[in-house]
């Protein structure tokens, strides 16, 4: 079998080889996203009914875990209406722009030491410039819909998420001062040493930043003003159904976990350990592999993406602008500076 | 150099087909069963009164503007992070110049009331 397989491998011409590579190692990261995407649906049903005194789903499957699957395979099964009035091409082209750079930003996430798919040098701007490519899907979207709710979340949302890109770009470039490199596995490395040199510390109003901008890049409460069931039903996506609007759910998940992987990597020293030169901790907790802590700690974020929804009312639009605007903005630029004037100083420990 | 971003091109594609297939086979799988009122567009229970594409607030379109300015500005930061370490204190206060300048025009525009949202 195994020769039979490496006979016809050598007949494979060389880049078709290098092509099922990419392939393989691409489905290595996303089949494993997508089951998280449909699990992440599912602990957000049981967290939230948990945090509200109910039980969440339980009826599909043991215990409800089956739950996801169900969703999918009924999603899967339901009309697609696309309007009359529509513009049907951008109609269906939204979900796909929405969904294509949610996953792609992945090609540059390191899991651990060396194991990313590209291990590009503007790392950090490939994933800034995808981030900021989503809010085509939700324009376009609320636009090709030709429906009020429609447009008018698709205007709100725009303007939300290009306002927090501001902020957010703000606070990467912090993380860029600190580290001095656009490569996250490099700003990772330059988190090494302990718990405290990791850049949740000297950035720690960026980190906060960071973090609030990307609940809101993401449309998650307390800034889900873009569909806002009370006042607008469902916003951008009101008039998509089945599979079509499945794929903006999933966009807006795997965003979910690419802002909670993003911010482990540039707050909390990704793939590191926590125990790092603390003394005894360090040698007993040595046979757990790197990515388990990447991925704790991407879970931590995650759990609070969750717990955040079921805490916060809704915002206001106009609060939502002002926080942006006049708090995010000038908080961000003054904490730059800072750590600008830190870094050309040499200021101990971070950046001497 | 170039033959990392290769990886980069051909997960963009995976990314695009993951968006097309599921939306294909929901059309291949799922019944079609179209008719007027399905088709029309969302409005409480109304006959839609006019076309959706209408006016809409002037403050989306400066919020657009103002988005551009400063993430220009962020475009420009970026490479000037990187290499703060070696440029010193000159690149330092060459850009803090730049970027005073531009919180003079934040400061403007604050004061003239184009933040406001009410």
């Amino acid at each position: 079998m195994l020769e039979m397989f490496q006979t016809v491998w050598a007949i494979v011409p060389m880049s078709l080889q290098t092509l099922i590579v990419i392939l393989l190692k691409i489905v290595a990261i996303v089949a494993p996203l997508m089951l998280c995407v449909a699990y992440l649906t599912f602990a957000e049903r049981k967290i939230i009914g948990h945090m509200q005194v109910r039980m969440g789903p339980t009826r599909v499957g043991p215990r409800g875990w089956l739950q996801p699957i169900a969703d999918a395979l009924k999603l899967l099964m339901k009309e697609i209406v696309i309007p009359s009035g529509s513009s049907k091409g951008l109609f269906l082209i939204a979900p796909m722009l929405s969904l294509a750079p949610a996953l792609a930003a992945w090609a540059a996430i390191p899991f651990q030491d060396g194991l990313v798919l590209a291990d590009i040098n503007a790392g950090l701007l490939y994933i800034l410039a995808l981030t900021s490519v989503g809010v085509y899907g939700v324009i376009i979207a609320g636009w090709a819909s030709n429906s009020k709710y429609a447009f008018l979340g698709a205007m709100r949302s725009a303007a939300q998420i290009v306002s927090y890109e501001i902020a957010m770009g703000f606070a990467l470039v912090g993380v860029l001062i600190a580290a001095g490199s656009l490569n996250l596995g490099d700003i990772v490395r330059a988190q090494e040493g302990s718990l405290v040199h990791w850049f949740w510390l000297p950035l720690f109003p960026l980190f906060i930043i960071y973090f609030i901008a990307g609940l809101a890049e993401t449309n998650r409460a307390p800034f889900d003003v873009a569909e806002g069931e009370s006042e607008i039903v469902a916003g951008f996506h009101v008039e998509y159904s089945g599979m079509a609007f499945a794929i903006f759910f999933l966009a807006e998940y795997a965003n979910m976990i690419l802002i909670a992987a993003l911010a482990a990597i540039m707050f909390l020293g990704g793939w590191l350990s926590p125990f790092q030169g603390i003394p005894v901790l360090e040698g007993a907790f040595e046979w757990v592999p790197p990515i388990v802590w990447f991925l704790a700690k991407t879970s931590l974020f995650l759990f609070c993406f969750l717990w955040f929804r079921a805490t916060f009312p809704r915002y206001r639009y106009d609060q939502i602008m002002r926080l942006g605007w006049k708090v995010f903005i000038p908080i961000t630029i003054a904490w730059l500076m800072l750590v600008g004037l830190a870094v050309v100083l040499e200021l101990p420990w971070w950046f001497d | 150099m170039l033959e990392n971003y290769l990886p980069v091109l051909v997960f963009l594609g995976v990314g695009m087909a993951i968006g097309v297939l599921p939306i294909a086979m929901g059309f291949l799988l799922a019944p079609r069963n179209p008719y007027s009122e399905k088709l029309s567009p969302f409005e409480c229970g109304f006959e839609a009164f006019e076309d959706a594409r209408m006016k809409f607030d002037v403050r989306y379109y400066l919020v657009a503007i103002l988005f551009i300015i400063f993430d220009l500005e962020i475009a420009f930061l970026f490479p000037w992070a990187i290499v703060l370490d070696e440029i010193g204190m000159v690149g330092f206060i060459a850009m803090a110049v730049f970027l005073g300048i531009l919180v003079i025009g934040f400061i403007y525009e604050w004061m003239k009331g184009a933040l406001e949202w009410e």
